[in-house]
């Protein structure tokens, strides 16, 4: 999962001639592609933003396990429930990575838990949609993982070298989470007339959310324009969510499901199919929190955090009273 | 590469103290399968070496990654200067006779 | 084999086969949930480890049953009174406390029994028996580490770990209890009586339990009705309800 949306704090892209000597040095790192490193000189609005970048995937990683989550005790085979943990599982392990990696940037992974439970940082949008039946779990796992990996396989070769690492080690462990949520819909598209119908369901329900993924069009963004000089964002929203249509029609017309948009056509011109916008009103309700999840969502989390502080202290607590009996002995 | 440790947290002023109750932040080591040297992985959190040690089997090794972890915590790993960039690593980039290539072996010698 | 060393065998194996599942379902409830990321992941994992035993122990237990089920059939098709898993295994998970406590007096049968199993005279047992056990061996050694270190941490996590050992100890005597299925098996070789583990399993909770400063409660009194069926929890049923929903309302459908 990926962040979206990420407002930078820069007022577009600084020319060259206002650059400060170092700021120069800096930008042609960048544009030589080398790798920006923790300890490295850097902009105050490159820290800031990746840190933003960097938390706000952390957090969509984390709250996505939820949607996900809420099916692992209804799994209807054991095959089905530890595939489905499994991944789960590593939705939590790559919120770790990048929360380590946003770590490297002089944050605190408690501050950005904070910061996501008062709702100062923001989650991908799109896990503020249900899970309603199994086969939302085959359309989570083939759109919204679909969507993720293109727009983080481009983030391997970001600037940041923790955030780069970080990439290549998630997009590696996410080869089979897409292939398992098309496996689902496979089943279930093939299956019997119950099945088809909830796969057509899924579909319906998660085609634009999944279009949303990629954020609003960025032609008119000067926070993108500066994020891309960066390198801290690799390709435009647009061009992202085309190539995601793109890919997914013929998927869908392999089910046999029907995409849900009558506007849907190749265009033999532009090599590339024509398709309807997702309802951007919408999308930026759901940023405000008026999602149909979003307060049970922000709820789990605060939850598990909240419930959790006791466990935390304790074992940091008796932790420092061994370390205490082992120098005492020495 | 400027950094030794890609992990390890900016130089900070000595003033900023973890929080209170966060558990420290442990880097990892893994050996894999086939002999190499322990590979810098990625961090975790952890009240202790012994819990660092289970996390990072928990964390890093769940596709058979590893057949030996190190975890060292973060604040106590020591690394290179971005500054030191030069005077560290280019001094090395003439020493070129220190690198097989260098050397013309006719072919008629065989393999060396 | 003949029908009661049959019935002994595809009993035990339930038994083994629906324990793990039981509490593999309960563990993975915390995916998630639980207090702090490196917990999540570990947790998920000994799920997993749980789950993974149980296709092997339920395929085994569906072979010897003979009526063309499938490790899938008897998870998802039995109702209550079929299960054979222990109580504890069914309790609701608590607060991580209760959960890591009740992994942790599970773990420890598991380590004691599994490695004799590795030894059975049936080499299906044996064989799925030597990997559980390194499974186990790893759980002990996490859950065991967890009680300490909240039983010996603050003093609200150690009241905490005192009420889940209090809540949960009554129903550690029941992985013990034999009945003449156990003796037989006993006798052939294929399982070690289950009451010969108490002394060691005693043994290992004494230390444990020292070192976590937590009292031991002073009964031998066990709750008991899982292992054969007699009378489960209320908690099992809502637990099924959940987890054989789909299989129930969808018979026969591919998934």
């Amino acid at each position: 999962m990926y962040a979206q949306m990420v407002k930078s704090t820069g007022k577009g892209i600084k020319p060259r001639e206002e650059m400060s000597a170092q700021e120069r040095a800096f930008q042609d790192r960048v544009d030589a592609d080398e790798r920006i490193e923790p300890r490295d000189w850097m902009p105050d609005g490159y820290r800031q933003n990746l840190i933003r970048q960097i938390g706000q995937h952390a957090h969509s990683e984390i709250v996505g396990q939820l949607p996900e989550g809420n099916w692992i005790t209804r799994a209807p085979t054991l095959q089905r429930k530890m595939i489905l943990l499994a991944k789960v599982q590593d939705e939590a392990g790559h919120g770790l990575y990048l929360y380590a990696a946003a770590e490297t940037l002089g944050v605190s992974r408690d501050d950005l838990t904070e910061d996501l439970l008062s709702g100062r940082m923001k989650y991908s949008s799109i896990f503020n949609y249900p899970t309603l039946t199994w086969a939302d779990i085959g359309a989570v796992g083939w759109l919204v993982d679909g969507a993720a990996i293109m727009n983080q396989v481009p983030l391997q070769r970001t600037s940041y070298g923790p955030y780069a690492r970080a990439m290549v080690r998630i997009c590696k462990e996410e080869s089979f989470h897409q292939r398992q949520g098309y496996d689902i819909m496979m089943k279930m598209a093939q299956g019997t007339e119950a099945q088809h119908r909830m796969a057509q369901d899924a579909l319906n329900r998660f085609w634009y959310p999944s279009l949303m993924m990629f954020g609003p069009s960025d032609t008119e963004s000067v926070h993108s324009a500066q994020s891309m000089a960066w390198k801290i964002k690799i390709d435009t929203n647009d061009g992202l969510r085309q190539k995601f249509v793109d890919q997914t029609v013929p998927q869908a017309e392999y089910l046999g499901l029907t995409v849900p948009d009558e506007n849907l056509k190749w265009n033999e011109k532009r090599g590339h199919y024509d398709f309807s916008q997702p309802d951007w009103d919408e999308f930026f309700d759901v940023l405000r929190g008026n999602g149909p999840c979003n307060t049970d969502r922000l709820g789990a989390r605060r939850n598990a955090w909240e419930d959790g502080a006791w466990v935390r202290e304790g074992l940091l607590a008796h932790a420092r009273k061994k370390a205490a009996r082992k120098t005492a002995a020495e | 590469m400027s950094s030794v440790n890609p992990g390890a947290l900016p130089e900070t002023d000595g003033k900023s103290t973890p929080r209170r109750n966060e558990w420290p932040l442990w880097e990892v080591f893994i050996r894999g399968q086939h002999g190499l040297n322990h590979r810098h992985v990625g961090s975790l959190h952890a009240p202790d070496a012994e819990a660092a040690i289970h996390h990072a089997r928990d964390v890093y090794t769940r596709r058979n990654e590893g057949v030996s972890i190190w975890v060292a915590e973060s604040r106590h790993i020591a690394a290179t200067a971005p500054g030191d960039k030069g005077p560290l690593f280019e001094p090395s980039e003439s020493k070129v006779y220190r690198h097989p290539t260098f050397y013309d072996i006719p072919d008629d010698v065989g393999h060396m | 084999m003949a029908g009661n060393d049959k019935d002994a065998l595809l009993n035990f194996l339930l038994r083994m086969g629906d324990s793990a599942l039981i509490l593999g379902h309960r563990v993975s409830e915390w995916c998630g949930h639980s207090p702090v990321l490196e917990e999540d992941i570990a947790l998920a994992n000994t799920a997993l480890d749980l789950i993974g035993q149980t296709q092997l122990w339920l395929e085994y237990a569906a072979e010897i049953q003979g009526e063309g089920n499938s490790a899938d059939d008897l998870a998802f098709l039995r109702d209550a009174w079929d299960f054979r898993n222990f109580l504890l295994a069914e309790l609701p998970n608590g607060d991580f406390g209760r959960t890591m406590m009740r992994q942790f007096l599970f773990d420890a049968w598991a380590s004691i029994l599994l490695p004799r199993l590795a030894q059975s005279s049936d080499p299906r047992v044996a064989e799925i028996a030597a990997k559980a056990a390194k499974e186990a061996a790893y759980h002990l050694e996490r859950s065991a580490d967890t009680v300490v270190g909240l039983g010996d941490g603050t003093a609200e996590s150690h009241d905490r770990m005192q009420a889940a050992l209090d809540y949960l100890y009554p129903y550690v005597g029941e992985m013990f209890l034999s009945d003449e299925g156990d003796a037989a098996l006993a006798a052939a070789g294929v399982a070690p009586d289950p009451a010969s583990l108490r002394n060691e399993y005693d043994a290992l909770l004494k230390r444990v339990m020292n070192e976590a400063t937590l009292e031991l409660p002073d009964t031998r009194f066990t709750h008991s009705g899982g292992r054969d069926g007699r009378m489960h929890t209320e908690h099992l049923g809502h637990l099924l309800c959940s987890m054989q929903w789909l299989q129930r309302a969808y018979p026969g459908s591919t998934w």
